[in-house]
């Protein structure tokens, strides 16, 4: 064993035999030795048009000069920080929506999840439960949970198309989440205050300490950093191929910048009035259920078998995944996690009422997710595409009213991106699948 | 060990099933079997509705040789390898695998013994990298996570002993190979799990010439390593090029079974289209 890995070659170099299909299907730190082939691979990877992330982030990068050159208001810091805030909830749904979606199913119940989830933590946390912020929270995930478990075993267990039993959902939630407010005498005219003493309540309108900020980023970013290298250097030591170190670097130095950024912003003072200053609780809490969820999907054994499942259901069944357990499985990750849109929700009203657009979050949801890059196919799309959707609606609806567009042309022009990320996705599979 | 030549003659199949039986008796420790077959199957019958997809199928599949299940459309060869796979139960008749009786229920079973069937379709998941493909539904883990690394040398590992180099890099999705190289990585996956016997249903047939060469040469070296392999093709040339022993099903039945050397094309094509074969009938 010991002998046969010393005498394993350092994997293939990147060269001109290298097929298109290789180039186009490959992440480019698979076949790159150097900086110079990884940005090579890269680039002729974005001209072919599967390059992941970056396209997304490129039209990102252009809207937002697009709003700074119409309003100079745009790219203050007071206003990037109320749109981080409305990207929150997009975020979290579209999360929600991706364990689906990578299924090539979808929810339409989410928005009455995140209704269903608000109440019953607000409900929880209020009198006369008093119950401490997380156990509401915990209260919220079970309920919501449970109501994906029952769709999805519709689904897997009836053959059901989740299109459908979702639809159903999302009245039959609409109603269990209006009964909620029906036999709780608390809420009055279907409303229930937070108090603002609430960890609930501070979630989006209180900040970290700008020094708890910059710690915790340092923190973030040193973790960051040695967990990269000392899986590279163990890489390394069973010969096996490691990315290129210029690579490396440049990742986290990008990701430093990110994040430097990040909470620069959010630490300079961004009232005319008094001094507020500090990250909003709930970037944190929106970024580590990201990060949860994409280490989820790709470090487990589960997330493993949701990719395969939404591939090829047939050949993961061969394998012996219990593709129904999966499903199901996805069904309630997604009611779950609406759920902890409904904590976001509640804090952004500081209560919670039965006027929940519920049918309009879905599409928020779907959206999110799509625009990102996660693909309504199954099989493809990650974590982070839903960090990216979320705020690309969110840099789209808040600059639209800062150039005091009307409410129905934001509507329009969201729609407009939606359709361009479901176009581009119907493009991308197709070239793949002519292959 | 080899108690003669196997014969399609159903008589000759009762003796056999007595001698082992004496055999069992004799050393009930044992586990190879009078004709050292890794798998038999004796007498098997399956019947669909009104259609009798088998009847009476006796074949014996030993290690380390390649097997090829010959004969005409519907003659029963994908029933055959479905029923040792265990995507169903036959209706009559029994299986013995090292000598032993045995019954799976479902393909899972079948796999715990170590049966291992590449269908045609492959099941590979295109959007996963061919070492996840390895190692589906077999992930290692290490503290409940998935151990990458480990996976990967191991891949490596197998893909470098069956000489498939042709793949530029193990962490390619499957989506971006060949359709030979995605054979290999299905074959690979086999040995991965450690199969005793594997059985490919129509290896080549999407194949160009080098492709089905590459092919070709992995199922020799498969059989080599000891594997029994278990090849249903319809391609003559690839039949005679790689097979140790030929089977030959006729309208669900097993005509005629025996080394590669006893057959050539043309009895070969005579006893898929007729059954039986007058050049043949006093040798065999
Ligand atoms: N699931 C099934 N239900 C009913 N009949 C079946 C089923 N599977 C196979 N049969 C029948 O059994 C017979 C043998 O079919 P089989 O698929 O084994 O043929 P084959 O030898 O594999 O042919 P080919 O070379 O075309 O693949 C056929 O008459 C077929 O119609
Ligand atoms: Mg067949």
């Amino acid at each position: 064993m010991t002998t046969e890995q010393t005498e394993v070659a350092p994997e293939e170099s990147i060269d001109s035999t290298l097929t298109e299909t290789e180039l186009a299907t490959a992440a480019p730190e698979v076949l790159a030795t150097s900086l110079g082939d990884y940005l090579q691979a890269w680039w002729r990877r974005i001209k072919s048009g599967e390059s992941g992330a970056v396209p997304i982030i490129a039209g990102l990068i252009a809207i937002i000069i697009f709003f700074q050159i119409e309003r100079s208001a745009f790219l203050t810091n007071q206003n990037l920080v109320n749109l981080f805030e409305e990207a929150a909830l997009y975020v979290v749904v579209g999360a929600a929506e991706t364990f689906v979606l990578l299924l090539s199913e979808i929810d339409l119940s989410i928005g009455y999840g995140v209704g269903i989830g608000g109440f019953v933590i607000a409900e929880l946390i209020a009198p006369p439960v008093n119950f401490p912020w997380w156990l509401g929270i915990i209260g919220g995930v079970v309920a919501v949970g449970f109501l994906g478990f029952v769709q999805g075993t519709l689904i897997t267990q009836l053959g059901l198309p989740s299109f459908i039993v979702t639809l159903g959902g999302q009245l039959g939630l609409l109603g269990i989440m209006l009964e909620l407010a029906n036999v709780d005498p608390t809420a009055v005219g279907g409303a229930i205050q937070v108090a603002p003493t609430s960890p609930i309540y501070k979630l989006v309108n209180s900040n970290m300490s700008p020094s708890l900020g910059w710690i915790a980023l340092a923190a973030c970013l040193a973790v960051f950093a040695a967990v990269k290298l000392a899986r590279q250097r163990s890489r390394r030591a069973r010969g096996l191929h490691t990315q290129p170190i210029g690579v490396t670097l440049l990742t986290l130095a990008s990701v430093t910048v990110a994040g430097v950024l990040l909470v620069y912003v959010c630490n300079s003072n961004r009232s005319a009035l008094a001094v507020v200053r500090g990250m909003p609780w709930v970037i944190p809490f929106v970024l580590v259920i990201i990060l949860a969820y994409s280490w989820l999907l790709s470090r487990t054994r589960t997330g493993r078998y949701i990719y395969a499942v939404g591939n090829n259901p047939e050949a993961a069944r061969r394998a012996g995944i219990k593709v129904n357990r999966i499903v199901t499985f996805a069904f309630v990750m997604s009611g779950a996690t609406a759920a902890l849109g409904g904590a976001i929700y509640v804090s952004t009203q500081g209560s919670m009422a039965t006027d929940i657009d519920g049918g309009g979050l879905v599409l928020f949801a779907v959206a999110a997710a799509v625009i990102g890059g996660t693909t309504l196919f199954g099989g493809r799309g990650r974590m982070v595409n839903a960090l990216l959707g979320g705020v690309i609606i969110a840099v789209v609806y808040n600059g639209l009213a800062l150039m005091g567009v009307q409410a129905a042309v934001q509507d329009m022009a969201t729609a407009l991106v939606l359709i361009a990320a479901v176009a581009l996705d119907a493009v991308v599979r197709r070239r793949s699948s002519t292959r | 060990m080899p108690v003669g030549r196997i014969r399609a003659d159903p008589a000759d199949g009762t003796i056999r099933r007595e001698t082992l039986k004496l055999q069992r008796s004799q050393d009930p420790m044992s586990t190879t079997e009078s004709n050292g077959a890794l798998l038999s199957l004796r007498g098997i019958s399956k019947r669909f509705g009104p259609v009798q997809a088998l009847s009476d199928v006796t074949l014996d599949i030993p290690s380390g040789q390649v097997t090829a299940l010959c004969g005409d459309n519907g003659a029963g060869k994908s029933v055959t390898i479905k029923t040792i796979a265990g995507l169903w139960q036959a209706d009559g008749g029994e299986m013995l695998w090292e000598g032993r009786a045995i019954r799976h229920n479902g393909p899972r079973e079948a796999e715990a013994l170590g049966i291992k069937t590449i269908y045609q379709d492959l099941a590979l998941c295109d959007n996963l990298d061919i070492v996840q493909n390895m190692f589906l539904g077999h992930e290692r883990l290490e503290h409940r996570l998935l151990d990458e690394d480990a996976m990967e040398t191991a891949a490596r590992q197998t893909l470098k002993e069956l000489r498939v180099t042709t793949v530029r890099s193990i962490r390619l999705p499957v989506s971006s190979l060949s359709g030979g190289q995605r054979q290999s990585v299905a074959v690979a996956k086999a040995v991965m799990a450690n199969a005793k016997l594997v059985i490919m249903d129509e290896p080549t047939a999407a194949l160009g010439v080098t492709q089905t060469r590459m092919v070709l040469d992995l199922i020799k070296r498969l059989a080599a390593g000891g594997v029994a392999v278990m090849l249903v093709s319809h391609n003559l040339n690839d039949i005679f090029e790689v097979a140790d022993r030929l089977a030959i099903m006729y309208l669900g039945r097993l005509v005629v079974q025996g080394p590669a050397a006893q057959f050539t094309p043309q009895t070969t094509v005579e006893y898929m289209t007729t059954g039986t074969s007058r050049q043949m009938a006093g040798t065999a």
